[in-house]
């Protein structure tokens, strides 16, 4: 898409294709020529990671609408009626159930490889913010998905989240009324839920486009944040990064299999497996583990709306990253101070993640009461929550803006090659 | 990917042989195939009948509840099905025609159980495209199928109009005198 | 402001029960007794003999109360099924599962003058509620509610063991312990005894009340193949059962892993020495 297509129609009928439709030049020069820096790591084979990702739940999603039946009624029975009945059905379901979290693990790797290297930085804000419209969309459909088996967690979850809406000041309640299409999650939610949850796929994949056309405007980032100069600093896309990402492609499948062969359930919750009941709430309700550290982040704040406002706020500060960060140094490789900031920020994100699946007022260190303050123990899961929080702000909004102004980097190579080059001498 | 990958690491080097090279491409891609082509299994099989569809397949039917001349209509395997109490007139005009010129050959004896010939048990959906007949139509006695006019005779079979078989006999087989297990 | 903390989790729950209260999360109960099952692994497999054994005590014993719904008499002659037999792929000719549906009866309609009647059941049929409703089950039950069995093995965090904990888990309450009447207390049900703790604070015994009392005890069951049946082997040989009820198709899934797996390997071993190749002229 960007530069000058080197596509040659080979045949009589490519050339009379390629002059009314030249779809073939277009896959031509997006995935075979398409020049790729030589120095991508594995890393960056995350993307392609996730089109299969994509591609999987899109293909198990669409049969497993074969043999379900959205209703209050039938739900939780069609789904089992899948597990049991259906040929190959329990393979199909715990695809399907065990690829979200899988196409979740991937997606926080590449957004986490993209805040290491800097790729949401100049010229590439508008593909950092098509991936968090499409963080966004994944997010909501997975919500939505897990609501559909229609067990105790399929339904508890989806009151406790829609009520997060009702703590907007005036319009909450109207709010939250109006998505559950009725005075409490019942059988209107449930197929609304179902219809946005087939239909939000397709509006990922939608943005997915975007997303890649983008990337093919400003080209890939780079390890090392320097943007390719010449011949010597790019390999065709084919063979070099097809066969890289099919070998990494290879190996997340094995992961893949593990879960759904070996432990289907491991990353779901043993509550599922009983049909919803809104008279009874389970002991411990927990989002899925992919939503644990916002799940962290909202409980961390002693008020209802503030609470939801951080947790949307912590989503936002992603959106707002490519203007937030200062630094001109593009790849963290080279700023050694970040790169520490951004270790504490994966370990705040963790902590935040084990701190969603606890309860808030559940000591850290077993039987060792300190003080109180704010109505709870320091030395509880809600402080070390608070704490957690507090820097996964301060990272976005003080240490990146501050950083990039003062620190001191190490100094960056004049062009992808020169260091890989040097490299080479050294072996040879 | 095999013609390119080895196209564009042009010369051989090392003294490594360019075949062999040839044959991991081949055998990757030839794999990477064949998983995917595993893996569309289940994804057709799927939409074949389930486990619980297939165990209904097979029914049990109570034979005195049709008097003589009657005809009941069960649903079997989602499709109608006639079982009917033939009248003596009825069966010797059916093998009256076992000779006659059948766009479908097949004797009335062939179409009833031995020893049986009073009742007739036939898919209730016309041979041409599935339509429901009506029993009492047509000049033949038989079943007359009011979408595109097809005729069946007393035993079922085709006479006139676009239907190209017999209405199907299913498989059956009397438990006792007056109980049949069809499937 | 413990109050308001509590009021924050109840926003979240909304449904106050449960959340914003006690902050036990698996009501401080016993962890489930270890076991050791011929299904774990990646080569385990149902023990069919045990199987056999966790059916009749589910027959004679849990089924008074338990319903099994989402079981049909066919799966039973399924492929890693207690009635398994290999010259019966169709597990509607098996001659097992025919036994065994026929002793149930089964509410249908009468096809000719449509009133309510009973039939014996068939292979396709699933396992008879023993209550009409919930509440039904409810009232017969002092109230309490016993849980449909079909999934019960998977809807519980610790598996079949935790059925096999709370079913040999019963104990003679500690003094001090005040249990409520149709409460039976059982150190790996979960639940939170502080209220009806008259000891210390500190030590408040382990478990809960469940309303279930004993289910099982020594001979209850006389076991076809001999074996001798104590309460441990047949709290045993129903959670195995139960089990197999939840995940029929555990074997099936264990067997296709091993082989997808290993394909991956190899795909993936030969991927990598593509990518080698591909790549072995150019540094980077």
């Amino acid at each position: 898409m960007s530069g000058h297509s080197t596509y040659q129609p080979k045949t009589g009928f490519e050339r009379w294709l390629d002059a009314r439709l030249p779809i073939v030049r277009l896959g031509y020069d997006s995935f075979v020529d398409y020049p790729t820096p030589r120095n991508l790591n594995y890393w960056w084979t995350f993307g392609g990671i996730l089109s299969l990702c994509l591609a999987s739940q899109l293909i198990t999603g669409i049969i497993l609408v074969m043999h379900y039946t959205p209703s209050a009624q039938g739900a939780f029975a069609s789904v089992e009626h899948i597990m049991r009945d259906v040929n190959y059905g329990w393979l199909i379901r715990y695809m399907h159930a065990n690829g979200a979290s899988m196409f979740f693990i991937a997606v926080y790797i590449h957004m986490l490889r993209g805040l290491y290297y800097g790729s949401y930085k100049a010229p590439r804000e508008v593909l950092w913010l098509l991936g968090c419209v499409i963080y966004l969309l994944m997010m909501a459909t997975a919500f939505m998905g897990y609501v559909l088996p229609w067990g105790q967690m399929s339904f508890h979850g989806a009151v406790v989240i829609t009520n997060l809406f009702g703590a907007l000041p005036l319009v909450g309640e109207s709010i939250t009324t109006w998505l559950w299409g009725g005075f409490a999650v019942d059988n209107p939610t449930l197929n609304r839920f179902f219809s946005l949850h087939y239909l939000l796929p397709f509006m990922i994949a939608g943005v997915v486009i975007l997303h890649i056309w983008a990337l093919h405007v400003v080209g890939q980032n780079n390890p090392t944040g320097v943007e390719p100069k010449s011949k010597a600093d790019v390999l065709p896309f084919t063979p070099y990064a097809t066969v890289k990402d099919g070998f990494a492609m290879s190996v997340f499948l094995i992961l893949f299999a593990f879960f759904v062969f070996y432990m289907p359930n491991a990353l779901g919750h043993a509550d599922n497996y009983i049909e919803a009941n809104p008279l009874v709430t389970p002991s411990h309700i927990v989002p899925e583990w992919y939503f644990l550290p916002f799940y962290a982040i909202l409980r961390a704040v002693p008020d209802k709306l503030m609470g939801v406002l951080a947790m949307f706020g912590a989503i936002a500060c992603l959106f707002a990253l490519p203007w937030l960060d200062t630094s001109k140094v593009r790849s963290m490789r080279y700023r050694p101070t970040a790169k520490i900031y951004f270790v504490f920020f994966l370990v705040a994100s963790c902590i935040l993640g084990v701190c969603g699946a606890k309860l808030p007022d559940d000591p850290v260190i077993p039987h060792l009461t300190t003080f109180q303050l704010m109505g709870s123990d320091l030395n509880s899961f809600v402080w070390l929550s608070r704490i957690a929080a507090l820097y996964y702000f301060a990272f976005f909004l003080i240490v990146l803006p501050v950083l990039g102004l003062v620190e001191k980097t190490l100094p960056v190579p004049d062009s992808i090659a020169s260091p890989a080059l040097s490299a080479d001498a050294h072996k040879g | 990917m095999a013609d390119t990958a080895v196209g564009a690491t042009t010369e051989p080097e090392h003294g490594s042989d360019p075949s062999r090279r040839d044959f991991i491409h081949i055998a990757a891609i030839a794999a990477a195939a064949g998983g995917a082509a595993t893996l569309v299994w289940p994804f057709i099989d799927q939409m074949n009948p389930s486990a619980d569809t297939r165990a209904l397949a097979s029914t049990e039917f109570d034979l005195t509840k049709v008097a003589e001349g009657q005809q009941v209509t069960i649903k079997w395997r989602g499709k109608p099905l006639f079982v009917r109490n033939r009248t003596k007139a009825e069966i010797a005009k059916a093998v009256a025609d076992d000779h006659a010129a059948l766009k479908d050959p097949e004797t009335d004896a062939q179409r009833v159980k031995p020893g049986k010939a009073q009742w007739l048990i036939v898919g209730g959906n016309c041979t041409h495209l599935g339509c429901v007949p009506t029993f009492g139509g047509g000049e033949y006695g038989g079943w007359f199928c009011p979408c595109h006019g097809s005729v069946y005779d007393t035993s079922g079979r085709i006479r006139k109009g676009p239907a190209p078989k017999n209405l199907v006999v299913p498989e059956y087989a009397f438990l006792t005198d007056t109980k049949v297990k069809i499937g | 402001m413990l109050r308001k903390l509590s009021v924050l989790a109840a926003a979240v729950g909304l449904l106050t029960v449960g959340v914003a209260g006690p902050a036990l999360a698996n009501g401080g109960a016993k962890e489930a007794k270890d076991v050791h099952w011929s299904f774990e692994g990646p080569f385990g497999k149902f023990d069919q003999a045990q199987l056999q054994r966790g059916f009749k005590v589910y027959r004679e014993v849990c089924s008074a109360c338990h319903s099994l719904k989402l079981v049909a008499f066919r799966n039973l002659g399924d492929k890693g099924a207690p009635f398994y037999n290999e010259k019966y792929p169709n597990s509607n000719d098996n001659p097992w599962v025919k036994a065994i549906a026929k002793d149930y009866e089964i509410g249908d309609i009468d096809s000719e003058t449509g009133d309510a009647i009973k039939r014996p059941a068939t292979g396709a049929d699933h396992f008879p509620s023993p209550f009409a409703n919930e509440a039904a089950a409810r009232a017969s039950n002092g109230g309490a509610l016993p849980p449909d069995m079909s999934l019960l093995a998977k809807a519980r965090e610790e598996g079949p063991a935790h059925i096999y904990s709370v079913v040999t888990g019963y104990k003679t309450p500690p003094a001090g312990l005040k249990v409520p009447t149709g409460g039976h207390y059982n150190e790996y049900f979960p639940g939170d005894l502080t209220s009806a703790w008259s000891g210390s604070h500190e030590h408040v015994p382990p478990g809960g009340f469940i309303a279930m009392a004993p289910p099982l005890k020594d001979g209850l069951v006389t076991f076809d193949d001999g074996t001798k049946s104590t309460l441990d082997q047949e709290a045993k040989d129903v959670s195995a059962f139960l089990m197999w009820a939840a995940e029929p198709k555990l074997e099936e899934r264990k067997q296709t892993g091993f082989a997808v797996i290993l394909y991956l390997l190899l795909l993936s071993g030969l991927l990598f020495a593509s990518y080698k190749t591909v790549w072995r002229n150019e540094s980077h």
